[in-house]
């Protein structure tokens, strides 16, 4: 399941989604999430999905792999059309069985707002499927960086993020070395009735938080003793460099917002 | 080995809560471009000795004086940029996504303007032959890889002065041979000081000059033959005698004649096989 999982995970490639500054991936993101609610017609979507489309062959990730790893949200977005289409009572009856009656309105709204649901999904995930989480995070130290005058911990919020990062493959290899040495002392994780299989991760989350609290203290110091004071006065090694491909991104879709705002009914 | 690089003077330490002083009255100096190891039992006070060094704790007696500054909460920075330190664990002192992000935190820190950020991540990479994995992430790197980057990361700062915490405690014999290979060859390339803590006297044999800590306090001060000869009292000190030293005199009982007391393996092996047997 959790090799499947699409959601926060970056697939390695050249296309120009790849190689745009993740600051303008991330403000376009923002704005499709906004722009979405804007589309109240057949034809209004119709401009979002082809927008999503493009989206999706620029990218130029395999269809197949995008559709694999959707796939455990498509349950939800099953699970919102349904949702619609039986509990909105407006409109005409257009199906009826015994007792349940179906709606013109409760399939418009289930269609549109599954496929609102859908876009969202596949836009976001286009976002972390060509963005390393690293540059995420400097994208939104970036972008952030103005609430520092607010004396919001920009800096500091970024450096936890990326050390964050830096730890889970650690910390996985660690879970798994515990697991294994519990296994040997006879606690079983794989069998047995789930009560016990609960009661079997406390002697593995136990070993767990100790050594992150150590390692944590280790982290400081080593920090400290290479010279890290805080925020003030630090330069930055990781570069973003704004390109064309980036402001003519947010034109096309300030264009299709546009568009969007025409055609809506 | 010409003008004292650090001067300690009188040093004592005690950590909050604890009555006995992990550091007594502590004095010796260490010179330009040498190489000193400082061994000694588990709390005998060398890792101590090390925090003192780098300003991660200020002593309560005495002063230290490093590069010719003396160690204070104001110049605590300059030293730092002075003095560089690779710790025991190679995982927990890894900052960076990437190796290249890693050497480049020192720098950061220190406010390094990035063109000259990008050519010394890379030249100091090179120098401990981990320049072609810049973008390698740590959990793909195996123990002493990580250590070999530790040392980019500190080298990328030009100190004066490596101190090496234990750094090669927790690795293989191979990623332990690896990591006193890289700091060999950037001593005597770089001429940099090298204050190795260990506690694993085969490593210390390999020093110029060996400082035996002991409770606290500075038990014996000499070379490498000089220390071993001590013999039975390194063991009551809780040290371990590395093995061709054992085996050079157990032989010497054994009614063997060698030209010398041997501290390298190779070195004892050529002797044997090039030597008659008058047996």
């Amino acid at each position: 399941m959790m090799e499947k999982m699409i959601f926060g995970r970056y697939v390695p490639g050249d296309s120009i989604l790849h190689r745009m500054d993740p600051r303008s991936k991330l403000i376009i993101v923002f704005l499709f999430v906004i722009v979405v609610f804007i589309a109240n017609n057949v034809l209004t979507y119709g401009v979002l999905a082809a927008y999503t489309l493009i989206m999706v062959s620029l990218s130029r990730i395999p269809l197949r792999f995008l559709y694999g790893g959707l796939k455990p949200v498509f349950f939800l977005v099953i699970f919102t059309f349904l949702l619609h289409i039986f509990m909105t009572k407006e409109g005409d009856v257009i199906f009826e069985l015994g007792w349940l009656q179906i709606y013109e309105e409760g399939l418009r709204q289930g269609i549109f707002i599954s496929l609102r649901f859908l876009l969202l999904i596949l836009i976001t995930s286009l976002l972390t499927l060509t963005t390393t989480p690293i540059e995420i995070t400097d994208g939104l130290e970036t972008l952030l960086n103005p609430l520092k005058k607010l004396k919001f911990p920009v800096h500091e919020l970024a450096l936890m993020m990326s050390i964050s990062l830096r730890f889970i493959p650690t910390l996985m290899q660690e879970t798994d070395k515990i697991m294994k040495a519990q296994t040997a002392r006879g606690v079983e994780y794989n069998s047995g009735p789930i009560k016990d299989r609960i009661k079997a991760i406390v002697p593995l989350l136990i070993p767990l938080f100790i050594s992150s609290f150590k390692r944590a203290e280790e982290l400081a110091v080593a920090m400290e003793a290479r010279g890290y004071k805080g925020g003030e006065g630090r330069t930055k090694y990781r570069l973003l460099t704004w390109g064309m491909p980036d402001t003519m991104m947010i034109l096309f879709l300030a264009a299709v917002t546009v568009l969007l705002i025409v055609l809506r009914g | 080995m010409s003008k004292p690089l650090v001067r300690i003077e009188n040093v004592s330490f005690s950590y909050v809560g604890q009555h006995t002083p992990a550091l007594k009255n502590i004095s010796f100096d260490i010179f330009e471009g040498e190489w000193l190891a400082i061994v000694g039992h588990n709390g005998s006070g060398k890792s101590t000795l090390a925090k003192l060094l780098n300003g991660l704790q200020f002593p309560q007696q005495g002063s230290i004086e490093v590069c010719g500054v003396t160690l204070s909460e104001d110049t605590v920075w300059d030293v730092r940029e002075n003095v560089g330190m690779v710790f025991q664990n190679p995982d927990n002192q890894f900052v960076g996504t990437t190796v290249r992000d890693d050497v480049a935190f020192g720098l950061e820190n220190h406010g390094i303007p990035r063109e000259t950020m990008v050519e010394r991540v890379q030249t100091s990479l090179d120098k401990v032959n981990m320049g072609t994995f810049l973008n390698q992430e740590p959990h793909h790197l195996s123990g002493g890889q990580k250590q070999r980057v530790a040392i980019a990361g500190v080298l990328a700062l030009q100190p004066s002065i490596i101190i090496l915490d234990e750094a090669t405690s927790m690795l293989d014999p191979k990623g332990r041979a690896e990591v006193i290979k890289t700091v060999r060859e950037l001593k005597d390339r770089e001429n940099i000081t090298v204050i190795s803590i260990t506690h694993d006297l085969e490593e210390a044999a390999k020093a110029d000059r060996i400082i035996v800590m002991n409770k606290g306090e500075l038990y014996r001060e000499g070379t490498p033959e000089e220390i071993f000869e001590m013999d039975e009292e390194l063991i009551k000190l809780g040290l371990d005698i590395p093995f061709p030293v054992k085996m050079s005199k157990i032989m010497r009982e054994k009614g063997i004649t060698l030209t010398k007391s041997y501290l390298t393996e190779e070195e004892l092996v050529t002797e044997l096989w090039t030597s008659h047997s008058k047996m």
